[in-house]
């Protein structure tokens, strides 16, 4: 763990990284409306300026031992065993989610300023937006996992404020509030785990608990393990707690870009890579967070290919390549550096992804039905490349970013070996044809064949604001993979956090697996081709369908499950409790009261003659005291 | 400056205070409220001193004031205030110029067949209450604690039953008869303190430092426990002895409700720490798993019930009830980390609360309605509103960077070593409470314009509004009915008043504060909740795991 060299240089200032967009957030609520002109101007330059200093930071630390920084600011909480203090914790880890968090959000900010020109509510857009980015920095960055909580929970209420940004809409509102509370339910999880590790280790530090965690029995770290996983799901959209998602597409698509697809989302990802030698200890949790992934990136992707909403669709994407991820942690040791290139080369492309869709509905009047879509590439040319280019990086191109980082995670499965090994391996391989054919279907119906626009409807290129950062993300999603595979090794980069990789007996040949996966990919682009390219695009969905289409058009039942088994019971409970409140324990008072002295209505009308019978009572009282008293000092 | 008595002033200022305002000449009536303010400030002003003259590692009792009141009984006018105490002190400070300005335009209900009462009994009431209340929490003699703990129900009774919503005497009568049998019982108890004193000591006595050095039979502990026990139940109220508070809290004036909910209800919790744990250990450590049933029980149940609610300041009662569970389970787990985030929270949910009535209050001032189902949109017409709506909601979720989590945080984390149990369930309620507030917040203020305030603005101005006017004041008071006005009527919703900012702005600045930084706050209450835990026989040093301590390896 750290090194107890000295922080000097930009490393001591490390904590203007989360301060800076936390002042651009608190200037932008407090100064109202005089700040509307440059608010948005300010907001930007803070993420901007934190990416500079993110980058400064993180080259300074590679100079350092261990390549790690442990910045204690404040005493937080201490009182009796406990001891919080507010810190910072800057490793190979925490750096590389430090910089895509400031690297993509301002890039996102930039678009945003073109996104949000006409937007009447553009002030307190960028606000929560910088409340976004310096809560997702405290979370990376804190030093232990009070720290962690405190962002984990910030950053679910900046998904709060966003999704529910356009508020006056009731499905925004509601949206907003169903993200809030699955997120919550995630986070009794995380905060039992906490609690957990301070009744065992006293400590609540990373430092103080991968230290000792190694002491522990094992059924309490697999305790640790699951409950950090229940977080983990809520904040990452995964089954069972996967619902929230894309409902949150109903925030501006600047936010689906940032927070529902490129960090937040990712934020359980973090938490299982950085908690490995929690994980390292317990096997048992190891394999729930494989079912886990296994499970959602199949449920994501099958969901996928029946929405004809293009958010929809790229959030079940989102849902199952988080899927990818949670699989590539849940292997340990040979799976977190995976998980985590993944997660970058994700970060990239699918918030390219996202960005583009922005851009086709800014040209499309907010129409997000791609049945209405049909024929923009050459009316959206850069739109079009550049979404293309993300298209091609997420279903596993050969050499593009998604191929090399999902490659790696499905090798790693199958060098699980055993059956497990060839069920996970088999179940991400499907996952990828999957992949290629929702995407793929996606690409063509909106892109492609003739034009099934909603008459009146103009579409036309969007400004260079919002056209730049998304040609910089298509460039980061053609050489990401690349670069962190093969030029900068990442798991080189994170050995000192989670260890020296150890050289796997590979159960299949690397290049078959490369040949295997991209074979598959192929079918699934064919398949689209075959059921949507060849034929004309209704323009409202077919009705008689397959059971199967159903079942996926209705996200595999997932909101039925929740509303039959916790909300009617729940709204029912509530009611019942109500009842039994009023009428029960408060009619059980009443009558007594009644019986004491006489009928309530009379005792409400009868104010004066209450307070004198009170006065009786004092009196009595009194003379109750008085007489116990001469009673007691006269025997 | 340790000499001044801090004490005894923060009791005579609102004192004479309230006989100055009441004494007012009807032609200088208009004087109370202004006078009323200034001696809240000054209040405020001399906690902040006795603040400072407090020495945080000094004595568990300083600012000490001592007359002889009643010497044939022992009964003695004593004061003084550790650190718990000290900071519900603050509190008072803090809330009572709040309430004042939040009840500026407070105007008092209809009176069928006579005028309307004079609003200078309000604003006297309301200071002699604040003296009352800070009685309560200094006093160091039991009997002293027992009169002022009697007492402080009277003003309050006509706060409620005099300036309160359309059923006001209905609540407070039962106000009133609740409060009246948990004081007898207690009282019982008082006498039974007496007693025992008398035949241990030679002579009897109420003075606390006393009492809590005797050795009381385990039987007739129990008995005298139960007797404070209740009282304290049904003050800080846990169910199932809450159904007072949703009516009371409901009819009161905001202003009132704020004070009620706030300050008076944490009588209850306090005693608890003062009275029960410290001179009753053997029967507070042998029922202590009864009281965490009902604290647990208290927690989600009533935060169940708050969810069913339309109304918003039954809702906003229900959920106090919800976070006395919290507070109580944080005092029975017998930990410094849970009695701290106990002592924290009672500041906390003081603010939190507080600041949650006063908005709350502001949005009925608009529309003339509690319901929560007459109200949306509310945020497109008010954001400023709807921000500090929103904070305050948040507050009361306990969001980490409020106040509420710190408290919340230590009361859970703290009793979960002891208590694992009750904790796991006690946590559940995080989730219910994310749903009362978002669910209300929802409703009022997101969505398209409905009810009220759907009606078409009188006049329609473009943009550029003068600063808003003080919108028409209801309070909780004779205008705010459970019915929608006429929807003949039209009605502006201004944002915010000046008046209005500078009544939210303190309890603003302390969510985020305390949020931030408690420790402070912390180190001024942890030498007193560490006396506390000692008294009831539990280790004072805190969670002390096993692990950490039994070496690695040997290496000899």
């Amino acid at each position: 763990m750290p090194a107890s060299v000295p922080v000097d240089g930009l490393l001591s200032v490390a904590w203007l990284v989360i301060a800076l967009p936390l002042a651009g957030a608190a200037l932008l609520l407090l100064g109202g409306r005089r700040t509307d002109r440059w608010g948005h101007l300010l907001a930007t330059g803070t993420v901007v300026a934190a990416f500079v200093l993110a980058v400064a930071s993180t080259l300074q630390l590679s100079g350092r031992p261990g390549h790690a920084a442990s910045i204690d600011l404040f005493t937080f909480i201490r009182t009796g065993g406990l001891d919080v203090s507010a810190g910072l914790l800057i490793d190979p880890l925490s750096a590389v989610f430090m910089l895509l968090i400031t690297g993509v959000g301002a890039l996102i900010h930039v678009y945003s300023i073109g996104y949000m020109a006409h937007d009447s509510g553009r002030r307190r857009f960028f606000a929560y937006l910088n409340l976004f980015v310096a809560a997702m920095l405290l979370l990376v960055l804190g030093n232990s996992y009070v720290a962690l909580y405190v962002g984990w929970e910030g950053v679910g209420l900046a998904s709060y404020l966003l999704i529910a940004f356009w508020y006056t809409r009731p499905a925004a509102a509601t949206a907003a509030k169903k993200a809030f509370l699955m997120n919550r339910i995630g986070d009794v999880g995380l905060a039992l785990a906490i609690f957990l590790m301070f009744a065992q280790l006293g400590t609540t530090s990373y430092a103080g608990v991968f230290g000792e965690v190694g002491l522990l029995a094992g059924g309490t770290v697999t305790a640790i393990g699951l409950l950090l996983l229940l977080g983990a799901c809520g904040k990452s959209g995964q089954f069972p707690l996967q619902a929230w998602l894309p409902d949150a597409m109903e925030g501006p698509t600047p936010v689906s870009a940032l927070i529902h697809a490129a960090t937040m989302v990712t934020a359980g990802v973090y938490l299982i890579a950085r908690s490995a030698p929690v994980y390292d200890e317990t096997p048992t949790a190891r394999t729930v967070v494989l079912a886990v992934g296994a499970v959602t990136l199949l449920i994501g992707a099958i969901v996928g290919c029946a929405y004809d909403d293009i958010k929809k669709v790229l959030a079940y994407s989102t849902v199952s390549q988080i899927g990818y991820m949670f699989l590539a942690v849940g292997l340990g040791p040979v799976g977190y550096a995976a998980g985590i290139a993944h997660l970058l080369t994700h970060g990239f492309f699918k918030a390219g992804l996202f960005l583009g869709a922005g851009s086709v509905m800014h040209a499309m009047d907010d129409q997000v039905d791609m049945r209405r879509f049909g024929g923009l590439a050459k009316r959206l040319p850069v739109t079009f490349v550049t979404f293309g280019l993300g298209y091609l990086a997420l279903i596993g191109f050969p050499f593009l970013s998604g191929y090399w980082t999902k490659d790696a995670i499905i090798e790693a499965a199958l060098d699980r070996g055993g059956w497990s090994g060839w069920v996970l391996g088999g179940v991400a391989v499907l996952g990828a044809g999957l992949t290629a054919f929702y995407m793929t279907r996606l690409m063509l119906m909106t892109f492609f064949g003739k034009a099934r626009w909603t008459p009146g409807v103009h579409p036309h290129e969007s400004p260079p604001s919002m056209t730049a950062p998304m040609v910089v993300l298509a460039v980061g999603s053609v050489a990401a993979g690349f670069l962190l595979v093969q030029v900068f090794p990442l798991a080189e980069w994170l050995e000192p956090v989670f260890g020296e990789p150890a050289e796997a007996a590979h159960v299949v040949a690397p290049a078959v697996v490369g040949i295997v996966v991209t074979a598959v990919m192929t079918v699934g682009v064919l398949a689209a081709w075959l059921f949507v390219g060849r034929r004309e695009v209704p323009t409202t969905a077919p009705v008689r369908v397959s059971p199967v289409v159903t079942a996926a058009r209705r996200a595999l039942y997932a909101d039925t499950v929740n509303e039959a088994l916790v909300m009617r019971p729940g709204i029912w409970l509530t009611r019942a409790l109500v009842w039994l409140d009023n009428r029960g324990v408060d009619g059980v008072v009443n009558g007594a009261a009644a019986a004491l002295g006489g009928s309530s209505s009379r005792l409400g009308r009868a104010q004066t003659g209450f307070v004198r019978s009170y006065a009786l009572g004092m009196l009595g009282g009194a003379v109750l005291v008085a007489g116990a008293l001469v009673a007691v000092t006269t025997a | 400056m340790t000499d001044v008595p801090w004490l005894l002033l923060m009791i005579a200022v609102p004192a004479v205070g309230a006989a100055v305002v009441a004494g007012l000449p009807a032609a200088r009536e208009a004087l109370a409220r202004p006078l009323a303010l200034a001696v809240s400030l000054l209040v405020l002003l001399l906690a902040v001193l006795a603040t400072v003259a407090f020495d945080t590692g000094g004595d568990r009792f300083q600012l000490t004031t001592a007359v002889a009141w009643i010497p044939d009984f022992g009964v003695d006018f004593a004061l003084g205030v550790d650190g718990i105490a000290l900071s519900m002190l603050l509190l008072i400070g803090v809330l009572v110029p709040v309430v004042v300005g939040a009840s500026w335009h407070e105007t008092p209900p209809p009176r069928p067949g006579r005028g309307p009462r004079s609003m200078r009994a309000f604003w006297a009431w309301l200071l002699l209450l604040e003296s009352l209340m800070v009685g309560v929490f200094a006093a160091t003699d039991v009997f002293l604690f027992y009169v002022f703990f009697e007492a402080m129900l009277v003003p309050m009774y006509f706060l409620i039953g005099s300036f309160g919503g359309e059923n006001r005497q209905y609540a407070a009568v039962k106000f009133f008869l609740y409060s009246l049998l948990g004081g007898l019982v207690m009282l019982a108890s008082v006498i039974g303190l007496y007693v025992v004193s008398n035949s241990q000591l030679g002579e009897g006595t109420f003075a606390f430092d006393a009492l809590r050095q005797l050795e009381i039979d385990p039987g007739v502990q129990k008995l005298l426990f139960l007797g404070f026990f209740v009282a304290f139940a049904i003050k800080a109220p846990l169910v199932p002895f809450h159904t007072w508070l949703p009516d009371a809290g409901t009819q009161a004036p905001i202003g009132a409700s704020v004070l009620l909910v706030g300050v008076l209800d944490k009588v209850g919790t306090f005693g608890f720490l003062r009275y029960c744990l410290p001179l009753f250990p053997d029967a507070a450590r042998d029922l202590a798993p009864w009281v965490l049933v009902l604290a647990v029980v208290g927690v989600l149940y009533a935060a169940l019930v708050a969810i069913g609610q339309d109304d918003m300041k039954r809702l906003v009662s229900y959920t106090s009830i919800a976070h006395f569970g919290f507070i109580a389970l944080g005092i029975f787990a017998f930990t410094t980390e849970a009695a701290t985030g106990a002592v924290l929270y009672m500041v906390n949910h003081g603010i939190a609360t507080g600041l949650l009535f006063v908005v709350v209050g502001m949005v009925i001032a608009r529309s003339g309605s509690r319901r929560i189902s007459d109200h949306g949109g509310l945020a497109a017409r008010a954001p400023l509103l709807a921000g500090v709506f929103l904070l305050a909601g948040l507050a009361s979720l306990a969001l980490p960077g409020t106040n509420s989590f710190v408290s919340e945080f230590l009361v859970l984390i703290g009793s979960f070593p002891e208590r694992p149990v009750h904790t796991v369930l006690a946590t559940l309620g995080i989730v219910l409470a994310a749903l009362y507030v978002l669910l209300m917040y929802q409703r009022v203020m997101h969505g398209p314009a409905r009810g009220v305030l759907a009606e078409p603005d009188a006049e329609p101005d473009a943009g550029a509004a003068p600063e808003p006017a003080d919108p028409p004041h209801g309070g909780g008071g004779a205008t705010a009915v459970l019915a929608a006005p006429a929807p003949a009527r039209t009605r502006r919703v201004p944002d915010l008043s000046r008046r209005e900012v500078a009544v939210v702005s303190p309890l603003v600045a302390l969510i985020l504060l305390l949020g931030v930084y408690p420790q402070p706050l912390i180190d001024l209450v942890t030498p007193a909740v560490e006396a506390t835990i000692s008294d009831v026989g539990a280790d004072p040093g805190g969670n002390t795991p096993q692990v950490g301590v039994t070496p690695i390896e040997e290496d000899d």
